[in-house]
């Protein structure tokens, strides 16, 4: 076992922070939580740079334009940009993330030759159309519907939870071409462009007043065969295609700017003169035990990723003992400011808002899985529980 | 970066868990409560000849030139076995005590403090060591005023109160080094407590697979499915925690952030070791609240490590010293 990096860990870590302080100061502002066009150009401006210093697909493989980087290269990128300051991968988040690594492994290459070079630059921005109102947990029982008509799929139906479809350019769709099969066997994955006439998109708000996803309504969109990546009915295989990605490297940047957040509160702690009670100081050890095992965890999931072990019971440990800590952190955060959290805002010494980090965390238990199916992974991969059912 | 075991690391782990489930089952545990006092020596004599108590002794030495990453690997089975005995204190004092590497003297610790003072294993050990961050002080028990308790917590741990304060005299090690072997007691006690929550794991599991109500093995229902994996989703985290612990140490970390590797790592084992334990009892329904079943023990043990080296409330102050740095 090493943690130590190896000399070509430090010299790729070397030469991105230099890369970093001379590219950070030249970005402008962040844009507003909820101008999105704005945010797709800050977004996709920071993606050209990425893309022009040779950092763009950072996992992607080289020969489709990618970094080729190593997990524990892609845990040094992320620890680095989190560091700096650089912008969240923002809107570049399907494209980069989940629908060009899936095309990579699942499309022809005239899609690749196509979609690939556009989503590395930053110029197509994706969603993702996979939840629907009645399909939450129980994906595969979508029934978003594709009649075959010719050379195209007529589409109808509803998706839900689809973050940036008000500025995307294409979508990575789950739509039943077959209704009379099993449900796992009549899904086909699509390559949806998102200015087809019959696509309504209308924002969600959160519960912290953010429009960060949104309802998307199809009302027979049309969209040519040519789309379908991977197989007619072959679409579940094709979206599973897509947990093999998975390096352990979801949460680097969140986790350490959680690290960040327990000095901060210990920081407000000692401002507000309750660095001396204990509840307190029990609490803050806690946080910070809690988010340095989930550091040490990170870097044995990127390793297992490395040798090519399943990480899905790693990746589900970790969500769940994340959300749980964050949660704590949130309480804590309230616990400390009393009546001055009401007004959100900047918290104590530094810029964080924590009463909102706080509430921001209970998503982490819904989105990408909730807790519950989480620990069902847990039970039934990781100790070979038996299936409700 | 590399932070999983190697091939030798794996070996030495599988090598251990062999030998420890054969040497040291069910019956043998249920042996050695009914001799109370006595440290099994022929278990003993068979730890030593596996290299136990000789891991970090250097080649030249007779011992494996082992790092901290094996030592919490092995303690971890140790665990897993809940081998009786003061195992961590004698692997740790080995190599300053004549005796110890070769099994022939068997040393027990204890950590003077507020309150009594107790010694465990007092009856079957030839050394006791008076271990505090700052000195190592050894004295034969037979100098030492003692009382054994009628009914210990963990009847596999007999402990005696003890009237006898060894506050001064030689230290056996130079103040820096007592510091270090208390950082690493205190982190070769964290790796027992994983090894005990992944024995508590391993029962639970097995029970909750074959043991049916309503017709199904209870395993397949989410809320006992779910209180196990909250068990084992503690014992990942706090084992990687151990793990970067030792890794750091190994690699020559500097002290205050070796000690707050140390400290994250004691909280999450405790952590992991009470929350699997008791998921374990739990499980076992009525029959995991007897005196038959296993779990019991390891819980009990659990909380008797908790008193070993740096309790979490000093791993606590520990990871806020490093908060305070900043």
């Amino acid at each position: 076992m090493r943690l130590a990096p190896g000399p070509e860990e430090e010299a790729f870590r070397t030469q991105l922070r230099a890369w970093l302080a001379e590219s950070i100061p030249s970005l402008p502002d962040p844009p507003p939580a909820d101008d999105w066009p704005a945010r797709r150009r800050y977004d996709t401006a920071w993606q050209r740079l990425l893309f022009d210093a040779g950092y763009a697909g950072i996992s992607w493989p080289a020969d489709y334009g990618g970094r080729g980087a190593s997990p524990s290269e892609e845990l040094i990128f992320l620890e680095e940009i989190e560091r700096a300051g650089a912008p969240y991968v923002g809107c570049n988040f399907v494209g980069t993330l989940h629908a060009g690594p899936t095309l990579i492994a699942a499309g022809t290459p005239e899609q690749q030759a196509r979609h690939l070079p556009p989503i590395l630059s930053g110029d197509h921005v994706w969603c993702q159309g996979f939840s629907e109102p009645e399909s939450g947990s129980d994906l595969a029982s979508l029934r978003t519907r594709a009649v075959r008509e010719g050379d195209y799929y007529l589409i109808t139906g509803q998706k839900i939870w689809t973050s940036h479809a008000h500025v995307a350019d294409f979508c990575e769709l789950l739509v039943r071409t077959d209704p009379e099969a099993p449900k796992h066997k009549g899904i086909s994955w699509l390559i949806m462009p998102m200015n087809l006439p019959g696509i309504e998109v209308r924002p969600l708000r959160t519960l912290l007043g953010v429009s960060e996803f949104n309802e998307m309504f199809l009302d027979e969109v049309r969209v040519p065969v040519s789309n379908l990546v991977g197989a007619e009915n072959g679409g579940w295989a094709t979206a599973m295609v897509t947990f093999s990605f998975e390096r352990g490297t979801a949460f680097v940047g969140e986790l350490l700017k959680s690290q960040l957040m327990v000095r901060e509160l210990s920081d407000l702690a000692k401002q507000l003169g309750q660095w001396d009670n204990e509840d307190v100081r029990r609490q803050l050890a806690e946080l910070a035990a809690d988010f340095d095992g989930l550091w040490a965890l990170t870097r044995r999931n990127v390793t297992r990723a490395e040798r090519g072990l399943d990480g899905s019971v790693g990746g589900s440990i970790f969500k769940l003992e994340y959300h749980d800590a964050r949660v704590r952190m949130g309480d804590l955060a309230m616990e400390l400011l009393g009546q001055a959290g009401l007004a959100l805002g900047p918290s104590g010494p530094g810029t964080t808002d924590h009463v909102s980090e706080g509430l921001y965390a209970l998503s982490l238990s819904i989105a990408a899985g909730t807790e519950q199916i989480q620990r069902n992974i847990i039970g039934e991969r990781g100790l070979g529980l038996p299936k409700e059912r | 970066m590399d932070f999983e075991l190697n091939v030798e690391q794996q070996d030495l782990r599988d090598g251990f868990r062999r030998l420890l489930s054969d040497r040291c089952d069910h019956t043998t545990l249920r042996a050695a409560m009914s001799l109370p006092g006595a440290v099994d020596r022929a278990l003993w004599a068979q730890l030593a000849e596996t290299g136990v108590f000789s891991l970090r002794l250097p080649h030249d030495a007779g011992g494996l030139g082992a790092g901290m990453a094996e030592m919490v690997v092995v303690a971890e089975e140790l665990g897993r076995a809940v081998v009786p005995g003061p195992v961590v204190a004698s692997s740790l004092l080995a190599p300053y005590v004549e005796g110890v590497a070769d099994g022939t003297v068997v040393v027990t610790a204890t950590y003077p403090g507020a309150g009594d003072q107790l010694v465990e294993h007092l009856d079957g050990v030839d050394l006791v060591a008076f271990v505090s961050p700052g000195a190592i002080r050894v004295v034969p028990p037979s100098e030492l005023v003692a009382k054994a308790a009628s009914a210990p917590l963990d009847p596999l741990t007999p402990v005696h109160l003890v009237q006898t304060a060894i506050d001064d005299g030689a230290s056996l090690v130079p103040p820096e080094e007592a510091a270090r072997l208390w950082l690493e007691g205190t982190l070769l006690s964290a790796a027992t407590q994983i090894g005990l929550a992944a024995a508590a794991l391993d029962l639970a599991t097995g029970y909750a697979k074959q043991r049916t109500q309503f017709g199904r093995p209870i395993g397949s229902f989410q809320a006992v499915k779910h209180l196990l994996a909250n068990a084992l989703a503690a014992t990942e985290v706090a084992r990687a925690g151990v793990h970067a612990a030792a890794v750091r140490s190994d690699e020559n970390a500097p002290d205050p952030e070796l000690g707050r590797a140390v400290g994250a790592a004691r909280i999450l084992a405790s952590r992991a070791a009470r929350r699997s334990t008791r998921a374990c009892i739990q499980v076992h329904g009525g029959m995991g609240y007897t005196w038959e079943i296993d779990a019991h023990l390891l819980l009990k043990r659990a909380m008797v490590l908790d008193t070993h080296f740096d309790s979490p409330a000093g791993a606590r102050d520990r990871l806020l010293a490093s908060l305070s740095d900043a």
